[in-house]
């Protein structure tokens, strides 16, 4: 398989460019952070996102999905990423779809999240820094389990319909096997989420989880043997983060490129002093790798390849390198006019920020292909 | 279903586990396991001779070149899969060559019918060594200021000049040159020439570089005859070929920015030899493991990119000046592997002479890595180069 966008990917590609573009560009983002908004995106554009079948482009067709790949989800999260667009898509439509994937619970959340009417979040992260641990605790209770404990950096978690929590069921906090993976509906009782507003002005939730109590058949997968379920939705996750991030960093590169190009001082185009065009031009070659990064883990990814997960590490963390120094260099070239709240260039700064760390930064990718490869 | 392509794969592997000679499974540790062809062969090992043979005489040297000119004539997706199959058993490449990776698809392009029926196939099956003839003393970075001149004397060019750099010339059979044909146009004024080093009035002398190593030359014409036939493209018009041909010589020297992403990887070997592992079995020097593995981040993303490229380009999908962001950043990269290299290594690696260091091989090694950015275009060119032709920034 070439590693460039065959001709479907292409038209969807451009389909996914026209429609974010238009119904939720940068601006759209700035009002719901202007309208001090409470959901954090639009319930409307969400179901717009289900009609033209993006929220299904990872279910299978037998299920009533597109049955397609990461590659193709890839290319609609590049375009939210270039567009700083609010959207439950990369939470529910790629990591919990992968999760909920070929278990009990899929014919439950499929139709809502093919329809556009239910959102998923990711209850994954114990700490401010992500990581493989899980203590949070689930105990047998009655014919289910009883949920206790914290979780935070959820996304959407205030929200959403659908909470996709990692727990323990034996073992201690770093022991591989012993987690269970479970579909916890939101009205449970028990449970509270408090939403924070992050820098990029999304939101995400605290939870806390007092002896929530959940059915048996709540449980995605098989008890104790929840690291499967977990690691098919780290790497969508993190793969779909860094295509949003490949955007984010292509996004503000081209913004900063047009500046270049408009700005002058001196009596002259900025974009002709050597000393910047030397900058963007590494820019440019750092955003170009990150893409075939990105690329290949897809490709990887969706043919079920053993080399994927590493790939997956490779594709995070190099889009949080090359897209951190993207968003750094572009309110830098912006000069004073990227220090200001009227301008874009900074939302893409925050935005970046928020991305990189998601589902593990670059430090914590790097670690990892170190410690598989054994050093 | 098999397709034709598992079918081509199947046979390739065949052809290669049953051609392909343990010897050239093993990696490339000095100078002297390059394989360089040309007319003198002596220096080559059985093993050596026996694999540039056999690729070359299947036109494998060359998969994607027409058969009629020594090629395989194999497609994009046929020439992927050799690759493949090759990097499956570590196959080392059977011959380098600047014939190969500049001179060759410049000559397609740009040559008459009898220039690439003479020259192409003896390029494909490692006859002649070819070598580059185009900086000069007072133009590198500025090559088009080129003052070597080639005057019109009716059947032949007669060429006077110096050349500097000329990687190879010694070793060299012919040599690819650029010379001024007219001295009031600086780009529209150079011609691309191709010529015999035997031929009477060319002299060389080895340049010694930081490495301690000689591989490059100043080159002299005094008064050497040139027949007009070896004019490459039209006359005052060699400019366009030069290009053409320097996207090429990018493309290949961005190849160095992949060395040890495959196998055992060189610069965890090192560190574990000179520093060992923490309780954790974990390198002990958690800044150079931190470097290491953020380097490797690179590493990986740039084969990834390196892969992206190729298919790009045989698909007709690569913008024209991708080859120098693809020279950038691989020559980059290739310096910092090698100080990491050097850094993993520590005192054992700056033995200049001793056995144990193979001679220095590591030091020379990193040295010459320190050409890779200026040779074929400097970083400070390509960046010019993305700059204006990618990004269209202003002048
Ligand atoms: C190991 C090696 C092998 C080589 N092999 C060959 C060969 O086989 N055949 C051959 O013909 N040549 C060969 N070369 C020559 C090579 O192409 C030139 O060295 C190169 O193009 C740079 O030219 P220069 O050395 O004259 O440097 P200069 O052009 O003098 O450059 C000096 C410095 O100024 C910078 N600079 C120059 N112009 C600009 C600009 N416009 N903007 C910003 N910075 C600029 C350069 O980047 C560099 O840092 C080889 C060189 C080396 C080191």
């Amino acid at each position: 398989m070439p590693l460039f966008l065959n001709d479907e990917q292409t038209m969807l590609r451009d389909t996914a460019k026209d429609f974010v573009a238009a119904s939720a560009p940068v601006s759209h983002m700035r009002a719901l952070r202007d309208a001090n908004d409470a959901t954090g995106f639009s319930r409307d554009l969400w179901k717009q996102f289900a009609e033209m079948g993006f929220t299904g482009i990872l279910i299978g067709e037998d299920a009533g999905g597109l049955g397609l790949g990461h590659v193709e989800a890839g290319v609609v999260l590049e375009e939210i990423g270039r567009n700083l667009s609010p959207s439950p898509f990369l939470s529910t439509a790629v990591a919990a779809v992968e999760a909920l994937k070929g278990t009990a619970q899929a014919e439950r959340w499929f139709p809502g999240i093919l329809a556009g009417e239910t959102v998923a979040a990711l209850a994954i992260d114990e700490g401010a820094k992500h990581r493989s641990t899980v203590e949070m605790k689930a105990e047998r209770a009655g014919n289910g389990f009883r949920l206790t404990g914290k979780k935070q950096f959820v996304t959407h978690g205030h929200v959403a319909d659908l909470l996709i929590v990692a727990a323990r069921t034996a073992g201690s906090a770093a022991d591989e096997q012993g987690v269970t993976l479970f579909a916890v509906p939101k009205d449970a009782a028990g449970l509270t989420a408090t939403p924070e507003r992050l820098a990029d002005a999304s939101l995400a939730a605290r939870i806390a989880f007092d002896g929530v109590e959940v059915d048996a058949d709540a449980v995605i997968g098989e008890v104790d043997a929840g690291r499967d379920p977990l690691n098919r939705l780290l790497r969508a996750g993190r793969t779909g983060a860094a295509a949003e991030m490949l955007g984010v960093g292509g996004g503000a590169m081209d913004m900063t490129v047009s500046y270049l190009k408009e700005r002058k001082q001196f009596g002259t185009l900025i974009g002709s002093f050597q000393a910047l065009q030397h900058r963007a031009a590494h820019l440019y070659s750092e955003m170009e790798v990150a893409r075939a990064a990105v690329l290949k883990a897809q490709q990887l990814l969706d043919a079920g390849d053993d080399r994927a997960m590493q790939a997956v590490s490779v594709a995070k963390a190099m889009t949080g390198l090359a897209t951190t120094l993207s968003v750094q260099e572009g309110v830098q070239m912006h000069g004073g006019m990227g220090m200001t709240d009227a301008f874009d260039i900074g939302f893409y700064m925050k935005r970046g920020r928020v991305l990189a760390e998601m589902f593990g930064d670059s430090n914590f990718h790097a670690d990892l292909l170190a410690t598989t490869a054994g050093y | 279903m098999t397709t034709d392509l598992d079918t081509f794969r199947k046979e390739t592997r065949a052809w290669l586990e049953a051609n392909c000679p343990p010897e050239m499974r093993e990696p490339i540790r000095t100078e002297k396991d390059a394989v360089w062809g040309g007319r003198d062969q002596s220096d080559l090992t059985p093993a050596q001779k026996q694999w540039m043979d056999a690729m070359g005489s299947r036109g494998w040297t060359v998969p994607d070149w027409p058969r009629e000119y020594g090629g395989g004539g194999l497609s994009a997706a046929e020439t992927k899969v050799l690759r493949e199959e090759m990097a499956a058993i570590r196959a080392r490449n059977p011959l380098n060559s600047f014939g190969i990776s500049m001179l060759g698809p410049a000559l397609l392009k740009y040559g008459t019918e009898a220039q690439k029926k003479r020259f192409l196939p003896e390029i494909a099956r490692g006859e002649i060594r070819w070598c580059q003839g185009y900086s000069e003393p007072n133009a590198g970075s500025d090559l088009a200021s080129l003052a070597t001149s080639a005057e019109d004397k009716g059947d032949h060019f007669l060429v006077n000049g110096q050349k500097i750099w000329t990687s190879y010339a010694d070793k060299a059979d012919w040599i690819f040159c650029l010379v001024r044909t007219d001295r009031t146009n600086k780009h529209n004024g150079i011609s691309f020439v191709l010529f015999d080093m035997r031929t009477p009035g060319v002299s060389t002398k080895p340049i010694l570089l930081i490495s301690g190593y000689s591989p490059f030359c100043e080159t002299f014409f005094d008064n050497v005859k040139v027949p007009k036939e070896n004019l490459v493209g039209e006359l005052n018009k060699g400019w366009d070929v030069a290009k053409y041909l320097l996207g090429h010589e990018r493309e290949m020297i961005s190849g160095m920015g992949l060395g040890g992403t495959g196998g055992k990887n060189p610069l965890v070997l090192g560190a574990l030899a000179t520093i060992g592992v923490d309780h954790d079995g974990k390198l002990a020097d958690p800044l150079l493991r931190a470097q290491i593995a953020l380097f490797e981040v690179r590493a990986k993303a740039f084969a990834a990119q390196s892969e992206r490229f190729i298919d790009e380009l045989k698909a007709g999908r690569a913008h024209p000046a991708q080859p120098s962001m693809m020279k950038y950043y691989g020559t980059e990269l290739n310096k910092a592997r090698y100080e990491l290299l050097m850094s993993a290594g520590g005192s054992d690696e700056l033995e200049w002479e001793s056995e144990a260091s193979n001679g220095g091989r590591e030091a020379r090694a990193w040295l010459r890595t320190k050409a890779n950015s200026i040779e074929g275009g400097t970083s400070e060119v390509q960046l010019n180069i993305i700059a204006k032709r990618i990004l269209e920034l202003p002048a």
